[in-house]
């Protein structure tokens, strides 16, 4: 069995209390050196996942870099709401090129600052689960391959939601989007492999990969921190819901977070070198009915004809998940 | 220094003396002999405090000077081709954000059918991507352009393609003066960009622009081309004092000053251009020739001056716009004073074809005739085109157009 540190809970909402923490591993958001470098003011959707993980990591950055970092983003939601010219939220020096660049753009930033002798500066580039997994993902792999001092921060939502909801490869199993419509057989998107990004990344041997969920920010700063203590490619796979897109209230987006961890639909894990050298365990393991039933993506498993072999489908998936990963002590 | 070599590794040390600091490399028939030489001396440490970074296309290459370009580095990379068009996007990603990146397009033919060979489809496809685009005449000259191209990229914040016609120069070995580092170093100052990267002062760069400003936005990098066109002639002469030599500028004018025909052209063939024009001068014919260096900006008025006298043009040029004609005419009839049908459109060399000085000599005698067309295509086997047409006439499934023409030509390489 491998080793888990503890963590502290309170009853009932499994979040941490900053009160419960050593001061060492305490969040930024209680911390008045906290750089807010995603400000107030942006137009991202009540709700945002994206909002709210983008401004954890990058302001975990900030802290673990000594406010030395360079941010690329990719086009996308993140993109639009944080720069509608001419404001910006971003108090980070960031730039956002195109949609399908950004690893390589990070890449030319990190050898600008190499060859100029600031290697102190840190460079991070972003983007949603498009961007990432589909049209930058020859960038994304070319980075990975060179090894380049470079963390990519993928949100992923798992459609193109910026351009209205739009299926990608990270789109969930049975999930309704614009382009996979809830009708026909299977209703929504099909039953496949998707693209296992943080696997991928795993492959290339890179020095740090991890997933982390917006339901545990601590967790989700603790391996930002951890990411920038490695020098070369770091990848972090960052489950962010869309209130919006998956059609669930905009105050449930950390409930729907943590389900998709324990029910093993998003396994949570760090691995080093193609290695994982952690996983987050599941509290206490749920059906994934408690995860797909509140989100309007799936309304067609449970309406007036409900699809129980596809829920057993979903639950295949995340069965597998928790053996392959262990995420459920047995 | 006078230097006995290839015009890709020209290039190469041209580059290198202007002191690089990110290249990124994608191998592209027939620009590859150039970040091949740049590899080298960066590897070996005879080009010190550069980055070579071997991307997984042309698309990451130019996203990768995108990158050090906004960070404060000086970029550069190369290619041709397909790979000009499968950077396409970031090409013109570049020029929006105003990142002076240098860039050699070795000229190639675009498919399909597939063909490695030299033409200006590629740089010309890009003509209107925001980049100032300078075509080079001879080795010497693409060597000298390079040189330019970083100070006159910089001056303006636009980034700059060097076009060399591909194999012709990169891979013809031409005595060449190779300037010295000092020389250069005087020449051409240190990178300072308007803007960049830094956590001192940060800045959000590729920020959303909507309709209340983009037409402002495009307007202003219209005017940086404009002020390009200001720059250049008097760069030129400033080149000339410091290296002692004519390179760049807008125009280069050959025996133009009494010609009513005057032939317009870009690039290598101007050499046989002008090979053809002494030998109709010796029978007293009034022709010269215009070389257009700088394509873009177009130098509207320059180009209006030099034409002003000629009574028939003859644009002898390496790409097609496909349903219309020529490119490079369209622009000079832009520039001419006189009917547009004095304008002639010549298309040339397609896919590496040669252009010699006997078919040259026989399309200048047909314009002086008054019976060249507005329209036509230099050698073109018109035996070849009718009989595919006939093909197609004949029955539907008349198969690949081009696997058909070889089939028809049979043993083709007694003719290229």
């Amino acid at each position: 069995m491998s080793f888990q540190p503890v963590k502290f809970y309170q009853t009932g909402t499994f979040t941490v209390g900053n009160r419960l923490l050593a001061a060492e591993e305490r969040s930024v958001q209680a911390n008045m050196r906290r750089t807010n470098s995603i400000n107030s003011g942006h137009r991202a959707c009540q709700g945002c996942g994206e909002a709210l993980g983008a401004r954890y990591a990058i302001d975990a950055a900030m802290e673990a870099t000594g406010k030395r970092l360079i941010a690329a983003n990719a086009t996308g939601c993140l993109e639009v709401f944080s720069t509608p010219y001419p404001e910006t939220s971003w108090q980070v020096p960031w730039i956002h090129s195109l949609f399908g660049n950004t690893a390589a753009v990070a890449t030319g930033i990190a050898a600008a600052m190499r060859v100029k002798g600031r290697s102190d500066i840190r460079v991070v580039a972003q983007g949603g689960d498009g961007g990432t997994t589909d049209i930058g993902f020859g960038c994304l792999s070319g980075m990975f391959e060179r090894n380049d001092d470079v963390l990519y921060l993928c949100y992923d939502n798992g459609a193109y939601m910026n351009t209205g909801v739009q299926r990608s490869s990270a789109t969930p199993a049975a999930a309704r989007t614009a382009t996979t419509m809830a009708v026909g057989e299977p209703p929504g998107n099909v039953f496949g492999q998707g693209k296992d990004l943080p696997a991928i990344a795993m492959a290339h041997g890179i020095p740090y990969v991890a997933t982390a969920t917006v339901a545990e920010l601590r967790d989700l700063e603790a391996k930002v921190r951890r990411a920038m203590e490695f020098r070369g490619a770091r990848y972090l796979h960052i489950f962010v819901p869309c209130p919006l897109g998956w059609g669930h209230a905009a105050h449930d987006t950390i409930r729907i977070a943590r389900l998709a961890k324990e029910t093993g639909v998003f396994p949570v894990f760090e691995a080093e070198r193609g290695e994982v050298v952690s996983v987050s365990k599941i509290r206490r393991q749920l059906p994934v009915e408690e995860y797909l039933r509140p989100q309007k993506r799936f309304a067609h498993l449970f309406g007036k004809a409900p699809r129980a072999d596809l829920i057993a489908r979903i639950q295949e998936i995340a069965d597998r998940n928790i053996r392959r990963y262990g995420l459920v002590d047995g | 220094m006078l230097k006995q070599i290839e015009g890709s590794q020209a290039v190469a040390q041209a580059v290198a003396l202007c002191r690089p600091e990110v290249i990124c490399a994608y191998p592209i028939s027939p620009q590859t002999h150039i970040v091949e030489g740049l590899g080298e001396m960066v590897k070996s440490g005879a080009l010190a405090r550069c980055e070579f970074i071997n991307v997984e296309s042309e698309f990451a290459a130019m996203s990768v000077a995108i990158g050090a370009a906004a960070a404060g580095a000086r970029a550069y990379t190369a290619t041709a081709s397909q790979g000009l068009l499968y950077m396409a996007e970031a090409v013109f990603n570049a020029s929006g954000l105003g990142l002076p990146i240098v860039m050699t397009v070795a000229n190639r033919a675009i498919g399909a059918p597939i063909n490695i060979w030299n033409d200006h489809t590629d740089a010309m496809s890009q003509r209107d991507c925001g980049w100032i685009q300078l075509f080079a005449e001879n080795n010497q000259e693409a060597l000298d352009l390079h040189i330019q191209a970083f100070r006159l990229g910089e001056e303006l914040s636009l980034p700059v393609m060097v076009c060399m016609d591909g194999f012709i120069l990169t891979h013809a070995y031409e005595r060449v003066d190779l300037p010295t580092q000092e020389q250069v170093d005087a020449w051409l100052p240190p990178f300072e960009p308007r803007q960049v990267l830094d956590p001192a002062e940060p800045v959000s760069i590729g920020a959303m622009v909507g309709p209340e400003a983009f037409m402002e936005v495009r307007y202003l990098a219209h005017a940086k081309q404009m002020r390009a066109l200001e720059l250049i002639p008097g760069w030129a002469d400033e080149f000339r004092r410091a290296f002692g030599r004519d390179s760049g500028g807008l125009l280069h004018s050959y025996r133009t000053e009494d010609a009513d025909t005057i032939v317009v052209a870009l690039g290598s063939v101007l050499g046989t251009i002008k090979d053809t024009i002494d030998e109709m001068r010796r029978d007293g014919v009034k022709i010269g020739v215009l070389g257009i260096t700088c394509f873009r900006p177009w130098p509207l008025a320059a180009v209006r001056a030099a034409l002003a006298h000629a009574t028939r043009v003859v644009v002898i040029e390496k790409s097609l716009a496909v349903g219309l004609g020529g490119i490079v005419t369209s622009n000079v009839r832009t520039s001419y004073g006189g009917s547009a049908d004095a304008v002639h459109a010549v298309i040339a060399g397609l896919g590496g074809r040669s252009i010699t000085r006997a078919s040259l000599a026989r399309v200048f005698a047909a314009a002086l005739a008054g019976t060249l067309e507005p329209l036509s295509f230099l050698d073109l086997d018109g035996a070849l085109v009718e009989r595919a047409l006939a093909r197609e006439r004949e029955q539907r499934r008349s198969g690949p157009i081009a696997e058909g023409m070889l089939r028809d030509l049979g043993v083709v390489a007694a003719r290229i």
